[in-house]
């Protein structure tokens, strides 16, 4: 255990390695570790946006889903109501012809009960003037008579 | 490994192995260099910071390597202990925390080589007779680490709170600033800058030579007979596992007290 220059020698090997270390070791490796640190810090930010965007986004498509099922729902409602009000109309459209075509037909057979008639009332009168005739023994004159006929005929 | 012809007693094997390979700088004792010492110390920090260097070359802030992991778990392993502790600008302290503990294991670890195959080595390779294989065993390397450290603190007293405010810090604190407690003031900062680099270097000192000293004298029991075979060789297992917590440890005490000095010198009373 003696001291000598062995402790010199020692000392300045020490503070050369020490300064390579400070200059050339230790930097580089710590800047790599904070850059990697970073980029950790980075991607673990950005994940938790992605997550919270996605998050909206499934938020977003929820309540557009939502809205299309109230809007489908809607338009079923209306459909349905349009198609009752078809059946509706045609129900009442139809009840209107019918009763448009009943009503034509009856004037119709009326116009035919009425030209019978009035066929019938005519021949009538003839076959009542022919017969009358028949009685005087004696031609009537149809034409003196005329007014006469018209008012056999108006009351039968 | 003693020479031929020479007669191997427990004594000549001991100082043997304890005998530093030295040369002479010039006259006078103090220009003995421990040629061993100095030189094993000297490889040990270029492979040990030479590794360190190419790892980092080569590093990537990407994926790492195993490689750059382990080194990067070495390197936040020193930060961590250095953040703990010292709060400032890192950029000088955790390099020297980390070359402290590089080289300071490396070197205790050079114990784990026994010692008659590290002597038979340099006998036969490097034809050294004398070549005392851990450098932390010799009171040189740890004093010029603790005085390096202490040079080091002195300066960072006198960077960081000026002249003035650590002469100031020497005779007022502990205890207060009445001018009566100056002499004890200064008196205990006195004992205890001298302390500080005798128990720094001693202790790491101390730990690692009486560790090579058990061991030699297990080698010499082992070298009596069976029963020492046995004995020997179990205790000296034993010793060897107990010796790798050792080695670690006292590399791991020497880099913190370092950074407590640091620290210490950083912080105003």
């Amino acid at each position: 255990m003696n001291l000598n220059v062995t402790l010199v020698a020692q000392v300045v090997t020490f503070f050369v390695f020490v300064f390579f270390c400070a200059k050339f070791v230790w930097p580089p490796m710590i800047k790599a570790i904070e850059a990697r640190q970073k980029q950790i810090a980075d991607g673990l930010s950005a994940a938790e946006e992605g997550k919270k965007s996605l998050e909206n986004a499934s938020k977003q498509a929820d309540e557009a889903i939502a809205q299309a099922r109230a809007r489908a729902s809607e338009i079923v409602a209306q459909a349905e109501k349009r198609v009752s009000q078809m059946i509706e109309d045609a129900k009442t459209a139809a009840k209107t012809e019918g009763e448009r075509e009943k009503a034509a037909a009856k004037s119709e057979i009326e116009q035919e009960v009425s030209r019978a008639k009035e066929t019938l009332r005519t021949q009538v009168a003839t076959l009542a003037v022919a017969g009358a005739e028949k009685i005087l023994k004696r031609e009537v004159d149809a034409k003196a008579h005329a007014d006469i006929l018209a008012d056999v005929q108006k009351q039968l | 490994m003693a020479a031929a012809g020479q007669e191997l007693t427990p004594t000549s094997y001991i100082s043997h192995h304890l005998t530093n390979r030295t040369i002479s700088l010039g006259d006078g004792p103090f220009w003995t260099l421990h040629l061993d010492t100095f030189l094993t110390a000297l490889v040990l920090a270029v492979i040990g910071f030479g590794f360190l260097w190419w790892v980092v070359r080569g590093a990537t802030s990407g994926i790492p390597n195993k490689r750059q992991a382990f080194v990067e778990m070495l390197f936040d392993f020193v930060d961590d202990q250095v953040k703990g502790i010292f709060h400032g600008n890192r950029a000088f302290v955790a390099p020297l925390a980390l070359t402290v503990f590089v080289w300071v294991l490396l070197m205790n670890a050079m114990d784990f080589i026994p010692v008659d195959i590290a002597a038979a080595f340099t006998e036969y390779a490097l034809h050294q007779h004398e070549w005392k294989p851990v450098p932390t065993s010799d009171v040189n390397t740890t004093f010029a680490l603790a005085l390096s450290v202490f040079a080091l603190m002195i300066f960072y007293n006198l960077k960081v709170k000026g002249i003035g405010g650590w002469i100031h810090e020497l005779f007022c604190s502990p205890f207060g600033t009445n001018i009566l407690l100056w002499p004890l003031n200064f008196l205990f900062n006195l004992v205890e800058y001298v302390s500080k680099p005798l128990s720094h270097s001693l202790r790491l000192y101390g730990n690692i030579y009486a560790g090579e000293i058990i061991f030699m004298l297990l080698w010499m029991w082992a070298a009596t007979g069976l029963v020492g075979q046995l004995a020997g060789g179990v205790l000296a297992l034993g010793w060897a596992i107990f010796h790798i917590l050792i080695v670690a440890l006292q590399a791991y005490i020497f880099m913190m007290l370092t950074v407590v000095y640091m620290a210490m010198a950083h912080e105003s009373h």
